[in-house]
């Protein structure tokens, strides 16, 4: 069970208070009118799915009910950082998704 | 029955508290400090099982939770059966009754001749491989046979009586394991001022101390246990827990402790205590400090009763003062089996040899030996054992360097017990659950834990400090590398100074050559517990598994509770010689939790009973139950169903309810209904974003149904918003749904539209909600309200705050049935005030309680949809004809009105939501039904779309049902099929969803 | 966003209701009114190292506002006599007002039943700007769980450490407890309060009542 830092709260807690809801960073498209489908498809159903660093969204479900992002490497499922929607990440994979 | 093993002196019972149990039906005595294995071997039970494949006798071959074959049932009564409990782990307590679980058919009769050879040819390694591939019928086949011959045990039929606990604990540093390096470890992490779990599994801490010779700052070792014991008794951080087994460790230093609080105490916990406690522990730092397993060598007919690890003799001699023989041999690869002689020896029983497969042998140990003038055959190895139900004697001789074959003549030695030791294993176990591979190292013969991301540290003979003192240093300076890095102070601690003692390397022997190829030599076991001997190993290799983890699934190797404690490196080294590789090229082997089997109760703690899950109530729950009603679970709520007069049937009672509520007027407790409080400046505009209709215009007072669709324009719940004033609005969601849809509120608010100025605040639980519907509400509320309710003054879809019976009340014109409705919203507190003023007021009006299964006729007979029941994730607006209700005029692209427009979700022939009629009136579908245009069209029939609601109208008197057809809403009139199970076919007509009061004149009065 | 301006309140929020002002001999029921704490106080032993007791038909408001608004925290101020806790998981209290941190912006605050209509008014008179104040008495009740064995008790409901290092008094989080979840605060050493939703109240009662049964349970009143 994964230990999982809010940053809201500013403290870690287990898992079971968090709902984890996707991979980060997949902006709504500002005018999904004018989207192709297949842009509209890459919007609604494509995700990176990598081995290694991911960026995703959780939310504090049981705790202060906020929403914030998490980089995750998806092979250890160590959680390197926790940091606010509409921030940007401090580690990003690079090749073969190790941390840099 | 006398204790023939047991000494008159020593060992760490307690010989004033005489104990009886009872094992296959007859009684016997032990001692207070007994494990069932130690009394079982003092009062001279050989045989405690039957093996799974040849169904050969087994006796007890190991002292701790190593063991494979002492795996027994206990329990005193139907109800307190446990299965699968290791002999070794279990602590004596008076009464104590005991059974085998392998004992098919007979214990002691010897069916090596007949069922064992009829066994091991059915099932030949290979068979688990094998069987898989077979098709499922004979699976089945096979399950049956196995399942009788595992003897793994059976669960009680009646309910366990005891308690079990669950808890969660937090701490600096968990210790994992009580033995030198791990006492040492907690007692220097505690003087540094950690909070410390340290966890053991055995009966009491100590670990290889509690048997050891060796003294410490020149006392017994046992002495130095007690104060360390004693000093983190007294540290109020530190917590210790004998009789725990750490069975699972889990990401970010997570681990679960199974604790087993009460069972070495009575056949049932005390009365409020709790049998085991499962502690879910979250760790900064964990220190292993597991030890390692002896590893026995592999010989022919080594599983004989009397068969055991040398560090098993020597448990069994000091701990419990229980010597299981009376003629020892020792067969070693290195100097700790020499420790068995010497305890053996010192018991007063003789000692026939120590075999020694190294040469010229010198070490503190052997010197010990020739002191007490026993004999040392040096260079030889025990090949095989004679005896069936015991060893009887053992074939000795002389092996060549490399331990590859015989090089000298077989002499036989008369004995009884043979104890075996090829080294230690480090139980590495733990290490391998979250991911870490184990290490081979050639220099102490073994695996150790590998690298790991975890804040996890190792000592001990873990990490092959196999010594004492070696132990007692490497599980310091874990403490302190673990206090640094917690930034806490190193303490002055002093390690006890020791004997010096002169090791003489270890040779690496596994499997002891015999005259003969493997192939014909009597069977040599490496994993008792699945019955797989060294010659199924290399036929493995031979049918062409190389990976070691594939030899494991062809024959079993390490399989179920035994998880290859004992076999699994002599295994690997099989493996390896018969693939001319080293050991790490064969691989290397990981385990996962758990470590040793948790009962279910430890694992299902207090959730069960009547606390599996939460039961959600109303305000008015007491009432509903006073009045007989039967519940419906939505969600976690309790929900009334229908409330039957005496008498009634569910049809009659909802028939009842129906017909009344049209008539006069029923009550509906709607207090589940999800109800979001939403406010600011942006919420009109949030408002239209998440819902498919508009809300810009809506004014204060009123009130307006809205679809919520995901982005892939599918319906996922729907209900009433009203507009309280201008920014400030009350949304109610499906009872399933509240949960959801805030959080998906939410989700939006705070990651996609933060510049919106609204918050949203769940008030479900704060409201009561009471609907009266039917054509007298009107008349009912009136008479506890002094508010205007004319249909001028209190519209239909508009709200109005008034007092009902005394209490402050929200009252909305809203109606789910089509009848005239108010609902009627006070805080939850005067929820069954205002709902017992209603029936104190209601009899002139034979006011009705209804439940859901009334609101779902009537709701039906309107053609109203219920979100989760008519759609299921793949329905948009337009295809339940609710095109209505989105508005493609809002400047904002809503959330579902691309979806909306994909090429398939305009499709003409989409399935559609209408109105099903059956011919016959009488003929009420089952909902799931499938229809077909064609009722003669070969099977499979191509199937058209489902019934999704269908009900017995009593207002209408005829059945009512809804569902989708493909393209239904232009097929009016036409006719649809439905075959049954039963092999009938149901003729019926595609009508209007709505079959009651298609105007809505009802409620607009 | 909107730049609609705030003043004229009214225009924009629901008036405020006394929802507590009922008529005369019309009175609240409790979530847990059908376990009868009175008649349990008197049966349960006076020496159990548990303590447990309700505190029922108290006034509990949600406050939603900018933490970083200093006329809001300002103005909160004023009217509570209390400084708006901003620091996470912190909670101030008077002798008869409770305020707990719930998120970045938002706050739980209890008062006696009486208190709470004056308090919703005063403040929404005060506020300026993009608030809410909801009114969420009925939705909540709240237990006291105290004694020398109140933390082993919490330790089978919550997963959050207790320790005094980690959790001192003053501290206030919400987290699971069992399947269901609680507003969890610590008064002193050995006594911590719940706030439970209403529809879970009987639930959490029982899991109470349930894991105190090794230690033994007094219920007070
Ligand atoms: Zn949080």
């Amino acid at each position: 069970m994964l230990s999982i830092y809010c940053p809201h709260c500013a403290e870690h807690r287990d898992e079971e208070e968090f709902h984890y809801k996707g991979q980060a960073h997949i902006a709504r498209p500002s005018d999904p009118d004018k989207c192709s489908d297949e842009e509209w498809g890459n919007y609604m159903y494509f995700r990176a799915n990598p081995r290694g660093i991911h960026h995703e969204v959780w939310v504090h479900a049981l705790g202060c009910r906020k929403f914030f992002n998490v980089t995750r490497d998806t092979r250890s499922y160590q959680v390197f950082e926790s940091y606010l929607i509409g921030t940007s990440p401090s580690i990003t994979g690079e090749q073969g998704g190790q941390p840099s | 029955m006398t204790q023939l093993n047991r000494l008159s002196t020593g060992g760490r019972i307690n010989r004033s508290k005489p104990l009886r149990f009872t094992w296959r039906g007859q009684v016997y005595s032990g001692y207070e400090g007994d494990t069932l294995a130690s009394a079982l071997l003092a009062n001279g039970v050989d045989v405690v099982a039957r093996s799974f494949k040849y169904s050969r006798p087994r006796g007890i071959i190991a002292a701790g939770a190593e063991e494979p074959n002492g795996i027994v049932q206990i329990g005193a009564t139907e109800a307190t059966q446990v299965p699968n409990v290791r002999a070794t782990q279990q602590g004596l307590y008076e009464g104590l009754v005991a059974e085998p679980t392998s004992g098919w058919p007979s214990l002691e009769y010897d069916l090596m001749g007949a069922v064992g050879k009829v066994a091991g040819s059915a099932m030949p390694p290979g068979f688990y491989y094998k069987t898989f591939m077979f098709p499922e019928s004979m699976w089945m086949t096979y399950e049956k046979f196995i399942r009788r011959a595992a003897g793994l045990g059976r669960s009680p039929i009646a309910p366990d009586p005891d308690r079990y606990e669950k808890t969660h604990q937090h701490c600096d540093v968990l210790v994992v394991g009580a033995g030198p390096a791990g006492l040492m470890a907690a007692l220097a992490a505690a003087r540094g001022g950690a909070r410390v779990i340290i966890a053991d599994e055995q009966e009491e801490m100590g670990g290889s101390l509690l048997a050891s010779r060796e003294l410490l700052d020149g006392g017994p070792a046992t002495d130095w246990v007690a104060s360390v014991l004693a000093e983190l008794n007294e540290h109020p951080e530190v917590l210790l827990l004998p009789k725990s087994t750490v069975n699972g460790y889990h990401d970010h230093n997570f681990l679960t402790i199974h604790e087993r609080c009460t069972d070495h105490l009575a056949d049932r916990a005390p009365d409020t205590q709790p049998r085991q406690r499962l502690h879910r522990v979250r760790a900064e730092w964990v220190i292993l400090a597991t030890g390692a397993h002896e590893r026995p060598l592999v010989y022919g007919n080594n599983d004989v009763p009397g068969c055991m690890t040398c560090s098993a003799v020597s448990s069994y001699v000091q701990r419990y003062g229980v010597v299981p023989g009376n003629r020892l041999v020792v067969s070693t690869s290195n100097d700790g089996g020499y420790q068995a002689a010497l305890d053996w020896h010192d018991a007063g029983r003789r000692v026939v040899a120590v075999i020694d497969a190294r040469r010229q042998v010198a070490s503190t140990m052997a010197d010990a030996l020739k002191d007490r003038g026993i004999t040392l055959i040096e260079g030889s190895a025990v090949l095989n054992v004679a005896g069936s139900t015991r060893v009887q004697s053992v074939e000795v001789a002389r092996i060549d360097a490399d331990a590859h074959q015989v090089i000298g003549p077989v002499q036989t030695l008369v004995c009884d017990t043979v104890a075996t030791s090829g080294g230690w294993s480090p139980a590495v176990h733990l290490s391998c659950h979250t991911g870490s591979r184990p290490t081979w190292r050639s220099d102490i013969i073994g695996f150790v834990p590998g690298a790991t991301h975890e804040q996890r540290l190792d000592a001990g003979a873990l990490v092959g400090e196999f010594s004492t003192e070696g132990a007692l240093n490497s599980g310091l300076a874990a403490a302190r590398q673990a206090l640094q890095a917690l930034s806490m102070s190193v303490p002055e601690v002093v390690v006890p100074t020791l004997a010096p003692v002169e090791i003489m390397p270890a040779l690496a022997l596994f499997h002891v050559p015999h005259t003969l190829p493997t192939s014909r030599a009597p069977k040599q076991f490496v994993d008792y517990q699945n019955d797989v001997t060294a010659a199924g190993i290399e036929l493995s290799c031979r049918e062409g598994f190389e990976s070691i983890e594939h030899v494991k699934r062809y024959t079993a190797l390490g399989f179920g509770t035994d998880q290859g404690k004992l076999g699994n490196i002599n295994g690997m080294a099989i493996t390896a010689r018969a693939r001319g590789m080293s050991i790490p090229e064969v691989g290397t082997t990981v385990f996962r939790p758990n470590y040793t089997p948790v009962s279910f109760g430890a694992i299902v703690g207090r959730d069960c009973g009547p606390l599996f899950d939460p039961k959600r109530y109303t305000a008015m729950h007491e009432w509903h139950v006073s009045k007989g009603a039967a519940f419906e679970d939505v969600g976690q709520w309790k929900r009334p169903w229908y409330f039957p007069k005496a008498g009634e049937t569910m049809a009659q009672a909802v028939n009842r309810e129906c017909v009344a509520t049209r008539t006069s007027v029923g009550i509906l407790d709607a207090s589940t209904l999800g109800k979001i409080d939403i406010q600011g400046p942006d919420a009109r505009e949030f408002l239209g974003r998440v819902y498919t209709n508009a809300w810009a215009k809506l004014a204060p007072g009123r009130c307006r149904y809205g679809l919520m669709c995901g982005e892939d324009g599918m319906v996922f719940d729907d209900g009433v918003t009203s507009c309280l004033a201008d920014q400030h609005f009350l949304m109610t969601t499906t009872t399933g749904g509240a949960a959801g849809v805030l959080e998906w509120l939410e989700f939006y608010h705070q990651t996609e539209w933060p510049e919106l100025q609204v918050y949203m605040t769940s008030v479900t639980d704060h409201w009561a909600t009471m609907t009266i519907s039917g054509p007298n509400s009107r008349k009912l509320l009136g008479e506890l309200t002094d508010a205007d309710l004319s249909a001028e003054a209190f519209p239909f879809m508009s709200w109005q705050p008034m007092t009902v019976a005394g209490v402050p009340a929200r009252v909305f014109r809203i109606s789910f049935t089509g009848e005239l409705s108010f609902e009627i919203n006070v805080p939850a507190n005067y929820g069954l005030h205002v709902w017992e003023a209603l029936f104190e007021r209601g009899a002139p009006y034979d006011l009705t309680p209804y439940g859901t299964e009334t609101m779902h006729v009537l709701r039906a007979e309107k053609g109203f949809i219920i979100a989760g029941q008519d759609t299921d994730g793949s329905v948009h607006p337009h295809d339940l004809g609710m095109g209505w209700a989105v508005s493609n005029q809002k400047p904002f692209s809503f959330i579902g009105k691309r979806g909306m427009v994909r090429a398939d979700c305009v499709r003409p022939d989409r399935k559609q939501w209408v109105g099903i009629k059956t011919r016959d009136p009488s003929v009420v579908l089952p909902e799931g039904a499938q229809g077909v245009f064609d009722p003669n069209a070969p099977i499979p029939m191509p199937m058209v779309g489902h019934i999704t609601s269908s009900y017995w109208s009593a207002n209408l008197n005829r059945s009512i049902a809804q569902g989708f057809v493909k393209g239904g809403h232009a097929r009016m009139g036409e006719t649809v099929y439905y075959p049954l199970a039963d092999g009938s076919v149901v003729e019926a007509e595609i009508c209007s969803p709505v079959f009651l009061d298609p105007e809505g004149e009802r409620q607009h009065v | 966003m909107s730049d609609n301006p705030a003043s004229s309140k009214e225009q924009y929020k629901a008036p405020i209701t006394d929802w507590t002002g009922v008529a005369d001999g019309v009175t609240g029921r409790s979530p847990l009114a059908h376990v009868g704490f009175d008649e349990l106080a008197q049966m349960t032993p006076s020496d159990a190292p548990v303590q447990l007791r309700e505190y029922a038909l108290k006034g509990h408001l949600t406050l939603r506002c900018n933490p970083e608004d200093a006329a809001q925290t300002a103005a909160f101020e004023a009217v509570t006599g209390l400084a708006l806790p901003t620091a996470p998981l912190s909670s101030v209290a008077s002798s008869d007002t409770t305020v707990r941190w719930i998120a970045p912006d938002e706050w739980l605050i209890s008062v006696p039943a009486s208190a709470l209509f004056s308090l919703q008014q005063r403040l929404q008179d005060a506020l300026t700007g993009h608030c809410a104040l909801v009114d969420v008495s009925s939705g909540l009740t709240v237990f006291e769980l105290s004694g020398e064995r109140a933390v082993d008790v919490l330790k089978k409901c919550v997963p959050v450490d207790l320790h005094q290092r980690h959790f001192p008094a003053g501290k206030v989080v919400s987290t699971g407890f069992a399947k269901a979840s609680c507003t969890l605060r610590r008064l002193n050493d050995e006594t911590f309060e719940l706030v439970v939703r209403r529809s879970f109240a009987d639930y959490i009662w029982l899991w109470l009542q349930d894991a105190s049964l090794e230690y033994g349970l007094r219920v007070e009143n």
